[in-house]
């Protein structure tokens, strides 16, 4: 029988409505972004409204709706990422899976936005467990692992700021604006690692992540140079920066690895559409005896989208998990962490 | 008004933990500086002088993050991706009221938001290390003179 599941995404920016066949196949992924919607109203649109995810929803349905060729009646399932995120964005996709749900006597399943990420990579290959996911956002920094298709626990962490935080404001100093992930990754192609910022937490025997003192390096970098009246090459400082990066996010995955042997590693998230990230960790499974297979999200994939959402949908739907109609946005959801990386905190 | 000099970041953690120690239900702490001063790390401390010993991870991309594991709560706000607009919809005056302490940083950007009285914490950098940082605690309204007499030597 053929399963269709209608899934919100509205937890940040993105307003996203998609239509999904049987968790495999996409019959439609609607993503209203802000650069839509500056176009469509010819003004700017406040970074972060909950009004312009009203203004959104009802559309990005109707046009997912349209675009799958389905019917309400066609429906098995609604489902919607309930945390986590902004509490005003993340109600707005509530609201209308609920009212959706409801008026069409379907079932309702919340989804963890950040299984979302992770099952992004199903549409690649099926998942085969266990399997150990690098989920890199503008938000998040996790690494987590599955023993099986809807157990997860977070094995290691940013205990600062967030990877593509961290690039959204060194980006800031180099005169490059939000979202600088994609400029900076481009740069960093040009230049060379001459300044050598210091990899923090790297040689430390725990899975998490810092960033806040390679940021601070790099913003000293520039600040001393400022004060000399020099100017310093931005191709030169993005590889640098970049380098540094892309060390401790590969250097912990692979220590992640050798803890937790899987069949799989999935790199997710907005700061998957990384090139140097997708390269430098193809390279580094390359040199391990057994590597395990590596599934990346198409780059449209990557970013917010409902597809996603649906994806996991199949899997918690299967997993029996349903929510009432007492759903609220819980914006600090998080999955649970390992005893060891709750250690590690301490 | 008054200045504290700190030598690094575990000193500031030191000097936020002295501070979060002093906090009260329903305080307002804007803390100002620059990308990279030391704002988060700042809140570290006070987050530890609440008593809330888990992960305070920087809170700008979720722009709340909210901590329940201590004497009191603890409300930790970035703003900093507001700088156009867009924070009239938080209802950031709900967390200022509320029985917890709230940390804003970048409170520039929500000057029209803000409580009438609050204790505002500028952290600066200094010519002298990339370390140092110059903090300047002033209070706004007279419940909140107590920061500014914060035992730290």
């Amino acid at each position: 029988m053929r399963e269709l599941i209608l899934a919100f995404e509205s937890s940040c920016d993105e307003t996203s409505v998609a239509v999904v066949e049987n968790g495999t196949t996409i019959l439609s992924n609607i993503i209203a972004t802000q650069i839509n919607s500056h176009k469509r109203f010819g003004g700017v649109v406040p970074e972060v409204a909950s009004r312009h995810h009203v203004q959104q929803i009802t559309r990005c349905t109707e046009e997912a709706m349209t675009q799958a060729g389905v019917t309400y009646a066609d429906l098995t399932a609604v489902a919607v990422t309930y945390g986590p995120g902004l509490v005003g964005a993340l109600l707005i996709g509530v609201t209308a899976a609920k009212t959706i749900a409801f008026a069409h006597h379907l079932p309702l399943i919340p989804v963890n936005h950040m299984a979302g990420h992770t099952y992004a990579a199903s549409y690649v290959a099926p998942f085969q467990f266990p399997l150990l996911a690098l989920l890199v956002s503008g938000g998040h920094t996790e690494l987590v692992y599955m023993a099986s298709r809807y157990d997860f626990q977070i094995i290691g962490d940013t205990r600062d700021d967030a990877v593509g935080e961290a690039y959204d404001k060194i980006g800031r100093v180099l005169g490059i604006s939000y979202p600088a992930g994609k400029p900076v990754d481009e740069l960093a192609h040009q230049g060379h690692d001459t300044f050598h910022f210091p990899r923090a937490m790297l040689e430390e025997d725990n899975l998490d992540f810092s960033f806040s003192g390679l940021k601070s390096a790099f913003i000293n970098t520039v600040h001393h140079a400022d004060q000399l009246g020099e100017t310093l090459s931005k191709a030169d400082l993005a590889t640098s920066f970049q380098d540094a990066v892309l060390d401790i996010l590969v250097g912990k995955t692979l220590r992640a690895l050798k803890t937790h042997p899987v069949h799989q590693l999935v790199i997710a998230g907005g700061v998957a559409a990384n090139q140097g990230l997708r390269a430098r960790m193809h390279d580094a499974l390359a040199t391990l005896s057994d590597p395990p297979q590596l599934l990346i999200p198409p780059l449209r994939l990557c970013g917010d989208n409902a597809a996603m959402i649906g994806a996991a949908a199949h899997v918690a739907y299967a997993e029996g998990i349903r929510a009432d109609w007492t759903l609220n946005a819980d914006p600090s959801l998080s999955f649970p962490y390992s005893r060891e990386a709750l250690a590690a905190i301490k | 008004m008054r200045e504290i000099i700190t030598h690094d970041a575990a000193e500031t953690v030191r000097l936020g933990r002295a501070l979060g120690q002093l906090a009260q239900a329903g305080d307002v702490i804007l803390l100002d500086g620059d990308l990279g001063a030391g704002k988060t790390t700042m809140t570290k401390g006070i987050a530890r002088g609440l008593g809330i010993t888990g992960p305070v991870k920087s809170p700008t991309f979720t722009l709340i993050r909210e901590y329940q594991d201590g004497r009191l709560p603890l409300y930790h706000m970035d703003v900093y991706r507001l700088e156009n607009g867009g924070a009239e919809d938080l209802g950031l005056d709900e967390y200022f009221d509320g029985d917890g302490v709230s940390v804003v940083e970048w409170s520039e950007f929500i000057t029209d938001l803000l409580p009438p009285t609050y204790v505002r914490i500028r952290i600066a950098r200094t010519d002298s290390t990339d370390d140092t940082r110059r903090i300047t605690i002033t209070a706004h309204g007279g419940d909140y003179v107590r920061y500014e007499d914060v035992a730290f030597e």
